[in-house]
């Protein structure tokens, strides 16, 4: 009962975020002073690769799929209908090609390193910063600096150095890519093999940051909720020390919760850059050859599909911890 | 009201009387204050540099020696001159960003936590809606809608989508000293709202203003380098992120040119870390609850403590006569 109150309510205030992202990602490339087809068609032309019949072609199908003629509001609705029918678009750089094609294309890489990289990161993270808190002195102190300085190195930095350091110098993983040249992506073992040699570097450069991040926000929740009231209390009532810490983790492991919604998003922004410094062949990489080519229909749609993803990420993760914690539960149900 | 928890609040808030004996500045504060320190000389140090970040001194990465410290970039300059103007606009661009996105989330947040009522959730709900989509996805947005970018309007940009968590941070500290007594003092006496919000509210959350504007300017710092990687910086000028960019467009790191792209990710990671610990540090002295490393002491004032119960219980059961005090004499 009060759990779907809460549910319906969270529900209530991410469709708001959706449309509120929608919006944006409709109305900002919008704000271009003059026609945003003009801008993207002049510079397409300035790069001299297009003729002049391909140029008007492009003009014209733009004008006509996205409707710049009619009202802002009847191109929203217009944009609206296609994103919900799954109509990316298509793509300006590579004319004939879907956004969908595209995006399908570089998807898979892009989840099958982050999702490992949250999960393992979120679990080994939340667990070393546990230790760290109750063994105190000195594996405090060394585990919370290293934990600290890992987590305040962006992804892309660690990405480089561990590129340079691993694959470089030490030549024990390979340099850039997603797979070795004159291989295709098919579900074989050989493939697989040689993919996941290159798989290790992105997954780690987001992984060992995520865990630091991680470890330095359950440490300082678990050290909060060491000087609770309730703990001396359970201490003064002899409760063993192995109950109190279950008690402990608990208790400080529902703030992690929230706290992973907001990592997510970081991670997900951290990834596209570290995504780029391998040349991995993700959304990330897909985004950077969109910006430097103008293609106004890729990017917006990466835009639309990582906002979304976030979004839903963060919902379901409020979802757990409305049904984890059940203060939650009877707050919402009361006044607050 | 707020009778019942007044006291436990201001005992935590009370000015203390000699602040700096009581600040316990630990170690790592003066780590961060030195890092910090360190990467704003060198960023001044570039005003006294010979050479000009735009000059060209060599050729395609020429390695350190002959006069370059640390050789030259893919367009032949000097990598040293680069960095130290790179670093120089990655702060300004941190400092405006920062005081843009504090100042944005400080309004937002004592409005909201003072005010309450419908005010709060409609400012927190919007907050909370900001603060779900992810910022770089709204800075992407934006840089490409800009015709044009300058490190001031980048700057305002990322200060305008990083100031929700702020708001956040201080609502939720705004609307607990909007309870105290002082401030029902304020208000009897006719005191005007931005009054009370500037002079009864804001100084008992200062301190948690300071740590969050110290964390935006080095979120923003990251930032910037992060859209300046993906092709989306100021134009026309030198940044730590932009010469991480030119640097893996030509391919600097698969060539085994490090005295390209090592120093801006060193500089990068100094200064991130450099803010957080500065952070951290400060958390500890404004929030007494998390200092450890004291562990020590801890324990002995438990088992003083023990032994202090251990000796109330002796007298206490063959007096016999102590329990029963109820009636709160005096």
């Amino acid at each position: 009962m009060t759990l779907g109150r809460y549910i319906v309510r969270k529900a209530g205030w991410y469709l708001v975020a959706l449309v509120a992202a929608v919006s944006l990602n409709f109305l900002l490339p919008r704000l271009v002073p003059g026609n945003p087809v003009d801008v993207i068609v002049s510079n397409l032309a300035r790069g001299g690769s297009i003729t002049g019949e391909q140029q008007k072609q492009i003009y014209e199908g733009f004008v006509a799929e996205f409707g710049l003629d009619a009202p802002l509001w009847q191109q929203f609705l217009t944009y609206l209908g296609k994103v919900f029918t799954g109509d990316l678009g298509t793509s300006f750089a590579n004319y004939p090609a879907s956004v969908n094609d595209l995006v399908g294309q570089a998807l898979p890489w892009s989840v099958a390193v982050q999702l490992p990289a949250v999960l393992i990161g979120w679990i080994v993270g939340n667990l070393v910063g546990a230790i760290a808190a109750f063994r105190g002195g000195n594996w405090d102190r060394s585990v919370f600096t290293s934990a600290l300085f890992l987590s305040a190195m962006p992804y892309y930095c660690l990405s480089i150095l561990l590129l340079y350091g691993l694959a470089v110098v030490a030549g024990i993983f390979p340099v850039g890519g997603a797979y070795s040249l004159g291989l295709t992506p098919e579900f074989s073992v050989e493939f697989l093999w040689d993919a996941v040699s290159y798989y290790w570097l992105p997954f780690l450069s987001l992984v060992v940051v995520f865990i630091g991040g991680q470890a330095v926000g359950m440490r300082s929740m678990a050290i909060y909720e060491l000087g609770g009231d309730y703990v001396n209390y359970a201490r003064a009532m002899g409760i063993r020390d192995n109950k109190i810490t279950q008690y402990i983790f608990r208790n400080a492991m529902l703030p992690q919760i929230t706290g992973l919604a907001l990592a997510i998003g970081t991670l997900v922004g951290g990834a596209l850059i570290t995504e780029l410094v391998f040349s991995y062949p993700g959304v990330g990489t897909l985004l950077f050859n969109a910006i430097t080519q103008n293609d106004y229909p890729v990017i917006q749609a990466i835009t639309l599909i990582i906002t979304v993803a976030v979004l839903v990420a963060n919902f379901l993760v409020e979802i757990a911890y409305g049904i984890i914690d059940p203060r939650i539960r009877a707050a919402s149900a009361g006044e607050k | 009201m707020s009778t019942p928890n007044a006291p436990v609040t201001d005992e935590k808030a009370a000015p203390r009387s000699n602040p700096f004996r009581s600040f316990n500045f630990s170690g790592r504060f003066w780590i961060s204050l030195m890092l910090i320190v360190g990467v704003i000389a060198l960023g001044l140090a570039g005003y006294l540099y010979p050479t000009s970040p735009g000059e060209k001194v060599g050729s395609l990465y020429d390695p350190p020696g002959a006069g370059l410290l640390l050789g030259t970039d893919n367009f032949g300059h000097d990598v040293l001159a680069v960095l130290m103007a790179g670093t120089r606009t990655s702060l300004i661009i941190g400092l405006v960003a920062g005081i843009v996105a504090t100042s944005i989330g400080v309004v937002i947040g004592l409005l909201a936590g003072y005010v309450g009522g419908w005010f709060e959730e409609l400012l927190m709900g919007a907050t909370n809606v900001v603060l779900a989509i992810p910022s770089i996805i709204v800075l992407i947005l934006i840089s490409i809608s800009l015709p044009q970018s300058t490190i001031w309007s980048l700057a305002i940009v990322i200060g305008i989508t990083s100031w929700p968590w702020t708001a956040r941070a201080v609502r939720a500290q705004a609307s607990s000293v909007a309870t105290r007594e002082h401030v029902d003092v304020a208000r009897l006496s006719g005191a005007r709202l931005p009054g009370i919000l500037l002079r009864d509210v804001l100084p008992y959350i200062l301190s948690y203003t300071v740590m969050a504007f110290v964390l935006q300017v080095s979120g923003a710092i990251l930032a910037e380098a992060a859209l300046s990687m993906l092709g989306l910086g100021p134009s026309g000028a030198n940044s730590l992120g932009i010469q991480l960019h030119w640097a893996l467009a030509f391919q600097a790191v698969g060539g085994g040119a490090w005295w390209a792209f090592l120093p801006p990710t060193i500089i990068l990671t100094l200064v991130s870390f450099g803010f957080l610990l500065l952070q951290s540090s400060l958390d500890e002295v404004f929030n007494p609850r998390l200092r450890r490393g004291k562990r020590k002491q801890m324990k002995q004032a438990a088992a003083r403590r023990a032994e202090e119960a251990r000796l109330l219980a002796e007298q206490a059961f063959p007096a016999d006569a102590e329990p029963t005090r109820a009636g709160d004499p005096a």
